[in-house]
């Protein structure tokens, strides 16, 4: 057993409003730079849809995660290494821009410049990488926001496999949810799998994944590695950059800007303790329905006593250890078994996890009645396909996803008991194998989720990491390149672009 | 002395050290001072069209006719002829091999040059050092292509061999190099030329991505045994820890550790 600890992440999809606070308060933190201001480290997409990049869950086209061979040995889908470096010239599997979208910005200038015209001034768009006119802006970083577009190119999703889809192309029949996307920090990277450079590593202590914008070459092989589309190459420094987890802050024990920020409060961040022998078998796994459950025995309970002493024997600090016991991931994806990995199929063991929506009953105003099973709603008669979710969430596999709609409908009903007729009736939390206790509890950090029920997040251990002697008159946080006077790139010599810092001035 | 200066001994005799001073401590230099801007500037991102079949053209003539020129000018003649390689049959097969490698990249090269000035979207993130490189690389394709013209009509490999002396006595610091070069034909002394230049300029513009092409291979499939890195921060390694615990463990029975270590 070799013990690590990883700060993972549980999005409640059931009460997300597609707010987009988190995609914003990113972008004006991390990515509104030039060179990636098409780059977006967290978004939201509506489902159905292809999302951003458009059709990233489709494989076939962009051969990103892992394969299983025959002999049950795993390689990346682009590739085995040799593989990946005979397409260092040209990466056949890459997006180009105009997958995500070509980035733009409108003549705002022109609305108070503009001369007396007979027409209303407009801001028209301009491109922000020619500077030029676009006549039509033909994507965006949200372009399906609530079900636009027509069913027949938002039906693209993958995520119907399966499915009968046509019926929900009917107004009537329609469902839509949010799906907010992130680096999901994966055990089992395969961005960094691909880098020929050895630039993208995970850190042992919190598993955050990064890249090293130092060694990073340039030559994009995580960009079609990750099947997430979360690796991003900045077309300015040429350089690849994703999602930081916002490491500065977890070091110091805040939660992520997206979780901070996050308005619906589905956002919960706790220590996950995991073992790193489990990891590749977990990730072979022979079928893909079984890559569910074998990333949960990759999970180290943290209130074995055979897990606590391996963990400290490891070197894992003692609050770190004291935090995953009292993790909201780990009684989301482990105690309740309502959270699920974000398509587990591609083997890469992803660490931001989903609970799936609840929605509306499919058809219960014709019915005039609610759909029930056992004197519970039915959840397959919800009217978000459970196919759908399952193909998202478990590979396909509806089983876990019923269960877990199942104790979320059920929360609901005990909780209305308790709250409306003042009894706490053990029957309905039995019946999808809780007790009552669990369900007040799963109340209090699902329902109620107060800040610091939402975060368990302990501070990095510095004095074990690096010699304070050696960090003294450091630069702190840069973007690469230490402290070379903070132009990161921009020396003149080696043919980057001076950045002038000129102040406005102004003459009387 | 100098009214024996000639023009070929600082081209020929001189400017091979300063361009190889300047190539090796403007890399080093570049790499130590600044890693940030050492990448390859790929461009695929933004315009895939003209690149895949332009680049791979470029790239793979390109790598061809530069390992040509390193094992054909280096090779020392007395390897040659302890192998038996008739000098007229080693031409023949740098006109061969080379010839055809040039001309793919030549017109993988011709293909990024339109694409870098005609697309707008490459045009605006173009530098000017981008663009100078590429068309001194073209140009240096370009001669060396017809300078097969010139070996054509001498195909007994002398001439050659002269330019394998010339490159070998350079880098066995033989100040008396050039002599070897004085008076062969034009097209060939221009390109030589234009590589000294282009040397020089190597270690101030993208090309300084070779470097990391050729170490690619070997830090990934050779250097790497698996696929994951991991690294730690942590001063003391997972062994270290452990043995450290256990010896604790030991001594000091249940009671003491800090939570720190």
């Amino acid at each position: 057993m070799k013990v690590r600890a990883q700060i993972g992440k549980v999005l409640n999809l059931d009460k997300c409003i597609g707010c987009h606070t988190c995609s914003v308060t990113c972008k004006n933190v991390w990515t509104t730079r030039e060179g990636v201001e098409y780059a977006w480290f967290n978004n939201v997409e509506t489902k159905p849809g292809t999302g951003y990049p458009t059709d990233w869950e489709n494989q076939k086209r962009w051969n990103g995660g892992w394969v299983r061979s025959a002999s049950g040995r795993l390689q990346p889908k682009q590739g085995a290494k040799w593989r990946i470096l005979a397409n260092i010239f040209a990466n056949p599997s890459m997006p180009e821009i105009d997958d995500y979208y070509e980035p733009f910005d409108f003549d705002y200038d022109h609305l108070k410049s503009a001369p007396d015209m007979t027409a209303f001034p407009t801001a028209r768009p301009r491109s922000k990488i020619t500077g030029e006119r676009m006549e039509k802006i033909e994507k965006g970083p949200n372009w399906e926001e609530i079900l636009g577009g027509e069913f027949a190119k938002r039906s693209a999703d993958y995520n119907f496999d399966k499915v009968q889809k046509d019926i929900y192309g009917e107004y009537e029949n329609t469902f839509m949810m949010y799906l907010p996307r992130l680096c999901e920090h994966c055990l089992n990277p395969t961005c960094s799998a691909s880098c020929p450079s050895g630039a993208i590593y995970k850190r042992e202590e919190d598993g955050i994944v990064l890249i090293d914008q130092e060694k990073c070459r340039g030559w994009r092989m995580c960009i079609s590695g990750c099947p997430y589309k979360k690796v991003y190459y900045n077309w300015d420094t040429g350089k690849s950059e994703k999602c930081t987890f916002c490491y500065p802050r977890i070091e110091s024990g805040q939660p992520t800007v997206c979780s901070e920020t996050c308005v619906g409060r589905i956002r919960y961040l706790g220590v996950i303790l995991y073992d790193a022998d489990k990891i590749e078998a977990a990730a072979s796994a022979e079928r893909e329905t079984d890559l569910y459950g074998a990333q949960l025995d990759v999970f180290l309970d943290p209130n074995d006593p055979e897990v606590i002493a391996a963990a400290r024997r490891d070197g894992v600090p003692e609050d770190w250890i004291e935090a995953a016991k009292i993790s909201p991931v780990w009684k989301m994806a482990m105690d309740w078994k309502v959270a699920f990995p974000l398509h587990p199929e591609y083997r890469t063991l992803p660490m931001v996890w989903y609970i799936p929506p609840l929605s509306p009953i499919q058809n219960a105003a014709q019915a005039g009645q609610i759909a029930m099973s056992d004197q519970m709603p039915d959840v397959r008669s919800l009217r978000i396909p459970v196919k759908y979710l399952a193909n998202m969430l478990t590979a396909g596999d509806e089983e876990p996803i019923v269960s877990a709609l199942e104790r979320m409908s059920a929360m609901r009903l005990y909780m209305r008991a308790l709250t409306v007729d003042g009894v706490r009736d053990e029957g309905i939390a039995a019946r999808v194998g809780m007790s009552g206790r669990m369900i007040e509890d799963m109340y209090k950090i699902m329902a109620i989720a107060d800040y610091e029920d939402r975060f368990a997040i302990p501070t990095a251990h510095r004095e074990q990491n690096e010699a304070g002697a050696d960090i003294r008159g450091g630069c702190g946080f840069t973007d690469g390149n230490g402290c070379s006077d903070g132009e990161s790139g921009k020396t003149s010599l080696f043919g980057g672009k001076k950045k002038s810092f000129a102040l406005p001035l102004e003459s009387f | 002395m100098f009214e024996s200066f000639d023009i070929n001994f600082v081209i020929f005799g001189v400017m091979p050290y300063v361009a190889l001073t300047v190539f090796l401590v403007g890399s080093i230099a570049r790499y130590e001072r600044d890693p940030f801007t050492w990448k390859s500037s790929s461009s695929q991102l933004l315009r895939r069209k003209q690149l895949i079949w332009g680049s791979i053209l470029f790239h793979v003539g390109i790598l061809t006719v530069f390992f040509g020129h390193l094992v054909g000018l280096f090779t020392p003649v007395w390897v040659l002829d302890a192998l038996g390689v008739p000098y007229g049959l080693k031409q023949w097969m740098a006109v061969l091999i080379g010839g055809p490698a040039g001309l793919a990249a030549l017109i993988g090269g011709t293909m990024l040059i339109h694409r870098r000035l005609t697309d707008p979207r490459i045009r605006a993130t173009s530098t000017t050092l981008d663009i100078l490189i590429m068309i001194l690389i073209w140009l240096q394709l370009a001669i060396g292509l017809l300078t097969i013209t010139q070996s054509l009509q001498h195909m007994d490999g002398a001439e050659m061999i002269r330019f394998m002396e010339w490159s070998q006595s350079v880098v066995t610091w033989n100040i008396n190099a050039w002599v070897t070069v004085v008076d062969v034909h034009w097209l060939f002394k221009l390109h030589i030329f234009l590589g000294l230049i282009i040397t020089m300029l190597f270690p101030f513009t993208r090309l300084v991505h070779i470097w990391s092409g050729f170490a690619a291979p070997f830090r990934y499939l050779v250097a790497r045994s698996g696929y994951q890195i991991v690294r730690s921060r942590r001063r003391r390694p997972l062994e270290e820890r452990r043995r450290a615990f256990d010896r604790r463990q030991g001594v000091e029975g249940p009671k003491a550790h800090t939570p720190a270590e």
